[in-house]
């Protein structure tokens, strides 16, 4: 059963269409992350789920209960839908001691004293905070913080867990270990989660799907493997990890890329053998270097970047990037060579 | 071969910068406070604290000091609701027209409170104010509906002039406020109101604080309203009891030795609000500013979002417009008391003061002439001063901080005293009722405007600008010249202006301080009004409104093209 339904949710700003007739469902337990660039829409879709931004269209329910609908005017406010969410900049208040925090929403909820004391004491605990929970947030480094913003999310036992950036704020070190924990977290409780960032790694790292977002429309929702391994359009190939492009021509069952034909290296859809010329998509370390046969190419430059050797190959008019490790050494500047594409993708020329 | 490099001169540039600055500083802020405190503590050639309980239990100073509590406490507590409630309305509420409002709100700043206390008198004295007269024509009644003279009319009007140190500190701090602090709270199930309760105004408690001591600390020490308002009817606080004391007994031991006693009280009152208010900034400001921000959530007024508006037009109209008005159309009566009729009216007053009365032209032209001096000395030595502060490593510089800041705190009526004790003759200079006396007491009053803008500018010039330069080739004078001063020119510049403008409208220094050839506008306005010419003194306003109002437009126009180049 689906936890959270958006459909066709549409959100305009003036005559910018900020979110476009996006659909999606989050199972029970299951992580999505929503990424893309920035001003992408994908934070506002979170808000919308949230309740702090209205619809201009469609519904986002909650199982089977409508929290936002456009057609039904009906708008669940945010302080009864019963979610936890992290906010980027932590957003802990620094009046309240990291234990006020925590017991905030509890006390809110005019839950028996006996136990806001002991469903804090337990989210302190989960996260590592029950040591300082007399102290003040303004204390604590921001990978602390984020942590009393999660305990006090996770406090309220919510249905759902909405995490609007939260590691973006952190140094780089501590980042690694708070999506540690942050799944450790998502396993025991079982949440389910919509999770915002703009970070591949982190989207990788965490979610079971991920949403792909760029200018308001969702380009493409799978697993991390999906997402990496068959990228839905040219945008999607580029955003997530290291990419090199080529443009061909495709005529007579060859590809013309600087002059001279080849036999492409695998066969390009019919389609786009039709329009008579595409993109050809490779990551930098699934193209090889061969002495005899291969794209006719010349060592730019060449940079040791420790594991890996990146290499900048000019193919005709235009530089095409490829990583070789450092065991595996490769053509020297300036020398002439051949590259062979293992498992390139094909993507139309209007992409 | 080693490079001899020759020692430190025991008495280079910074030296001499540092001697400079300590001697304006003392010779013009420290002599007369201490000559204050000397003078008050000291009888005969003794310490003598008992004579000074003696001053202080003396039913007048007594009840000038309760009087001065009663009315700052009164103005903080209604200027910190008003400002607060504003404050919130234009910057977390859907009310039409919010910029315009904000904007609005903060003219009362721009106006002499003096003036707008003539302007009160003139609607709201029992006896012939005209809304009082009205009020007795149209309904018939026999007495007066409202009374200015009274405690709450004095605190009435200064809270429309005060209440901004309020809404500027507080609408800035919600507009600063980092949207999801209140956000968490609401996604925790709290709704708006539990969130303005338990985590805005929480929050912004340092701001609202820290603005309402502004108020007490302005309002203390204030003259100008009192002194149209209170003295009349026998309400007198600190500031006009002082005036009162140095004017009517003709510089007498015993007047001199009272005022100098109250003004102790006042300095130290003053000093410890300044020092609690460091303290709830410093201890109280919370971190509560982000960088990414979707706008606050905005409360829907709905049914009360006209209401609202109304009551804001209203408000303005009632403070701003209303008393505005009255100082011009008074300022036009061919007789004061007159119904504004066309016939009872005429431009006459105003040329007459403007081209052909001695008194008020000598007025403007010793406001324009003490404005503009002082803005200069002030901002030249503020510059000097400020380097040597931020920028130079000399030991001492610690009590250069402290001796250009205390003017801060040192109310306007203390200054004047002080300068009074310390240049009029005792130390063989005697510049007593000549210009020269209150040029020196505005550069002391102005000193640490010019500090604090100009260490403001030199704070953005980075140490490294002035060491490439002197990696370029450049001696010190040089890189001084080139670089650090075209860098803080706009600080000189805000520094000029922050001085000449209120110097233009003085009044609470330069009416302790004038002689029969050296008023100045606001002392003009403010004996005109004591001797009973009404209009004239409201005619004098109305031009005194004109030429400020002019001044800030010059310079908010001054500014953006600075900021554009």
């Amino acid at each position: 059963m689906a936890c959270i339904e958006l459909n066709d949710v549409t959100k305009r700003f003036g005559k910018v269409t900020a979110v476009d007739r996006l659909n999606l469902s989050i199972e029970q337990g299951e992580c999505v992350a929503m990424l893309g660039p920035s001003g992408c829409g994908k934070t506002t879709t979170l808000r919308m789920v949230a309740g702090f931004e209205d619809l201009d269209d469609g519904e986002i329910r909650v199982g089977e209960r409508i929290i936002s609908s456009r057609k039904a005017r009906f708008y669940l406010p945010p302080e009864n839908r019963n979610f936890g969410m992290v906010f980027q900049a932590f957003a802990v208040w620094p009046h309240l001691s990291v234990f006020e925090n925590v017991a905030f929403p509890l006390r809110i909820r005019k839950l028996p004293k006996a136990e806001v004391q002991a469903r804090t004491e337990e989210a302190l605990k989960h996260t590592n905070l029950w040591s300082v929970a007399d102290g003040s947030p303004d204390d604590l480094s921001g990978g602390g913080k984020q942590r009393v913003a999660l305990a006090r999310a996770l406090a309220i036992r919510p249905d759902v867990m909405l995490l609007d950036e939260p590691l973006s704020s952190l140094d780089p070190h501590f980042r690694e270990e708070m999506r540690f924990e942050i799944k450790d977290l998502q396993r025991r409780f079982h949440h389910s989660i919509l999770y915002v960032t703009h970070d591949q790694s982190e989207a990788m790292a965490l979610s079971d799907r991920i949403l792909v977002m760029k200018a308001g429309v969702v380009q493409q929702v799978g697993s991390p493997l999906e997402i990496y391994g068959a990228p839905a359009n040219r945008f999607v190939f580029e955003f997530i990890g290291l990419s090199s492009f080529l443009k061909v021509g495709l005529r007579d069952g060859k590809m013309e890329v600087g002059g001279a034909s080849y036999d492409p290296p695998s066969p390009p859809p019919s389609n786009l053998i039709a329009a008579g010329g595409a993109w050809l998509a490779a990551r930098p370390n699934e193209i090889a270097f061969t002495s005899e046969g291969g794209a006719a190419c010349t060592v730019a430059r060449k940079a040791c970047l420790g594991e890996v050797i990146d290499y900048r190959v000019r193919v005709g008019a235009v530089e095409v990037r490829v990583q070789k490790t450092r065991h595996d050494p490769g053509p020297a500047e300036g020398e002439a060579c051949g590259l062979i594409f293992a498992r390139p993708r094909w993507y139309p020329l209007e992409d | 071969m080693t490079t001899v490099v020759p020692a430190q001169p025991r008495f280079g540039t910074a030296q001499i910068l540092f001697g400079l600055s300590v001697a304006i500083l003392v010779i013009v802020v420290a002599v007369p406070v201490l000559l204050i405190f000397f003078n008050a503590f000291w009888v005969n050639g003794a310490f003598n604290v008992i004579d000074v309980v003696r001053v202080l239990s003396q039913h007048e100073t007594y009840q000038a000091l309760l009087n001065s509590l009663i009315l700052a406490s009164g103005v903080t507590v209604t200027g910190t609701i008003v400002g607060t409630f504003f404050a919130w309305l234009v910057t977390r509420t859907d009310l039409p027209f919010k910029g315009t409002m904000k904007v609005l709100f903060l003219v009362p700043f721009m106006l002499p409170s003096f003036i707008g206390a003539l302007a009160w008198k003139m609607l709201l004295s029992p006896r012939s104010g005209y809304i009082n007269r009205m009020f007795m024509d149209v309904f018939g009644l026999d007495g007066p509906v409202f009374d200015i003279y009274t405690y709450g009319g004095i605190i009435l009007v200064e809270t429309m002039y005060l209440f901004p140190f309020v809404f500027i500190q507080v609408a800035g701090a919600l507009e600063r406020m980092d949207p999801t602090l209140e956000e968490s709270a609401r996604i925790s199930g709290a709704d708006l109101f539990t969130i303005t309760r338990k985590i805005t105004i929480p929050l912004v408690m340092p701001s609202i604080l820290s603005g309402s001591l502004l108020i007490m600390l302005y309002s203390m020490a204030h003259f100008g309203t009192v002194a149209v308002l209170g003295i009349e009817v026998g309400i007198y606080n600190i500031p006009t009891l002082i005036y009162e004391k140095i004017h009517q007994s003709a510089g007498s031991f015993a007047s001199i030795r009272t005022g100098t006693v109250l003004a102790s009280v006042l300095v130290v009152t003053a000093a410890f609000i300044m020092w609690l208010q460091n303290k709830v900034l410093s201890r109280g400001r919370y971190q509560i500013i982000a960088g990414k921000s979707f706008r606050p959530t905005q409360l829907k007024l709905r049914g009360l979002r006209i209401p609202l508006l109304v009551f804001c037009i209203a408000y303005i109209g009632i403070t701003i417009v209303l008393p505005t008005a009255t100082i011009f159309m008074v300022g036009a009566l061919k007789t004061y008391g007159l119904p504004f009729t066309v016939e009872n009216m005429t431009l006459y007053n105003y040329k007459f003061i403007l081209f052909d009365w001695q008194l008020t032209r000598d007025a403007i032209r010793n406001s324009v002439s003490l404005g503009f001096v002082a803005a200069l000395i002030t901002m030249f030595a503020g510059v000097i001063i400020s380097y040597v502060i931020v920028k130079m490593k000399v030991r001492g510089k610690g009590i250069l901080e402290f001796l250009g800041m205390l003017p801060f705190s040192v109310p306007g009526s203390v200054i004047a005293l002080g300068v009074i004790l310390a240049w009029s003759g005792k130390f063989g200079i005697n510049i007593y009722n000549t210009v020269w006396i209150i040029l020196v007491a505005y550069i002391a009053r102005y000193m640490a405007f010019s500090l604090k803008a100009n260490s403001a500018a030199l704070e953005q010039v980075h140490d490294s600008l002035v060491e490439a330069a002197r990696a370029s080739g450049a001696t010190m004078w040089q890189a001084l010249k080139d670089i650090v001063v075209p860098l803080v020119r706009p600080g000189m510049l805000a520094a000029f202006f922050l001085i000449f403008l209120p110097a233009l409208r003085e009044l609470t220094v330069s009416v302790l301080l004038y002689g029969p050839t050296t008023r100045t506008i606001g002392v003009a306005i403010y004996t005109l009004n004591e001797d009973g010419e009404t209009v004239y003194s409201a005619a004098l306003a109305g031009i005194a409104l004109i030429i400020i109002v002019f001044g800030e437009s010059v310079i908010k126009r001054l500014f953006k093209v600075a900021r554009r180049g």
